[in-house]
């Protein structure tokens, strides 16, 4: 994860274009050395403290206005897109959504989704690998929350870093396509351990791709044993039933 | 790592200290930390800060499970947290996700 591998540190990054500072603290001030002991101090605090603070505060919000929102991670190429795309597109008479999108770099994807009439913020992270709590809740301000049932947030393209990085979402959902191999979520546990629901994706590739079926949902149940499966191609529309029928659930009354 | 360091920073300060000399920090073993990541990351954020040439300690805390079905902990042998007594699979990670920074030496 990113406080780890050294992505964490956050120097800037753009909410649709418009640079934003972390203010990440710096120390210049340096001193002699002493002769003093050295003292001991107490501290025991988490180290994403701050990030689950900002997440729980967004989380609040969103579930003062109404809106619930769902976090989506996977691997580059999984097709996360893709599957917001034709979210988007088939649900645009039984709910308002908002898309919040991560990536290193471009607005393609906002582009491409802006064009489903969707309220699309795009954040460009730089070269930080996931998006924080921090960044959402500069972002959110963009989009219109009163007029939304849900908020979906599209993570950067990474299984790695965004497992430890709470947004302040209801459910969080980890989609891994059929050409990725059965096998992902042993390989990266930690990601698909915080899954509320496990989406395979490209469905309709399954066969080329000799995709067996079977041992990828025992992986996903050994790894994530509450998590929800469903299965899907959002290029045929094969399964999105199941899908749209799960983020119904997730929607707040009102 | 840089949340690390600017933690540290404050409460040093606050205790009235000019210089960290250690930073102690525990990581689950299931957090999805790696050490050498860790301490390559915290040579670089701690240039020009009063962190600056500390020592890192990392406590790695192993991973606990809990089964509910038998109502104990277990200690899993991999990824999979299959209790080896009922071989029911455990979502109640008890210890292993840790990523605390704990405590510190100043002067």
């Amino acid at each position: 994860m990113c406080d780890t591998c050294g992505c964490g540190i956050v120097d800037s990054y753009a909410v649709d274009g418009v640079p934003t500072s972390s203010g990440a603290p710096t120390d210049s001030e340096h001193s002699h050395d002493g002769d003093q002991d050295h003292r001991h101090v107490h501290i025991h605090a988490s180290l994403l403290g701050k990030n689950d603070r900002i997440a729980e505060r967004n989380r609040g919000h969103l579930m003062e206005k109404g809106v619930a929102a769902i976090n989506m991670v996977s691997s580059p190429g999984a097709g996360k897109t893709a599957l917001i795309e034709r979210t988007l597109r088939d649900a645009v008479d039984t709910m308002k959504a908002g898309v919040i999108v991560g990536d290193l770099a471009t607005d393609n994807d906002a582009k491409r989704l802006s064009a489903t009439q969707a309220p699309v913020v795009q954040i460009t992270t730089g070269t930080v690998c996931h998006l924080d709590a921090d960044m959402v809740a500069h972002a959110m301000p963009r989009l219109d929350l009163d007029a939304l049932d849900l908020l979906i947030i599209e993570n950067v393209g990474n299984l790695v870093c965004p497992a430890g990085y709470d947004l302040g979402e209801d459910a969080r959902v980890v989609l891994m396509s059929v050409t990725e191999g059965e096998d992902k979520p042993a390989k990266y546990p930690t990601m698909f351990r915080t899954a509320d629901v496990v989406v395979i994706t490209k469905v309709d590739m399954a066969e080329p791709a000799r995709f067996d079926r079977e041992a990828a949902l025992n992986c996903i149940h050994r790894v994530a044993p509450d998590a929800a499966v469903i299965e899907l191609s959002a290029v045929t529309g094969e399964g999105m039933e199941a899908w749209h029928e799960y983020l119904a659930q997730r929607l707040h009354r009102r | 790592m840089q949340e690390a360091v600017g933690i540290a920073g404050h409460h040093a300060r606050e205790a009235g200290a000019t210089r960290i000399r250690m930073i102690r920090v525990r990581i689950g073993e299931s957090s999805g930390v790696v050490r050498e990541a860790l301490e390559f990351a915290f040579e670089a954020v701690t240039e020009g800060t009063m962190a600056e040439g500390a020592a890192l300690d990392i406590e790695v805390t192993p991973t606990i499970c809990h089964c509910a079905g038998c109502a104990s902990e277990f200690k899993p042998a991999n990824v999979f947290r299959e209790c080896p007594s009922c071989g029911s699979l455990s979502t109640d990670i008890v210890q292993g996700m840790e990523l605390e920074l704990t405590s510190l030496e100043v002067t």
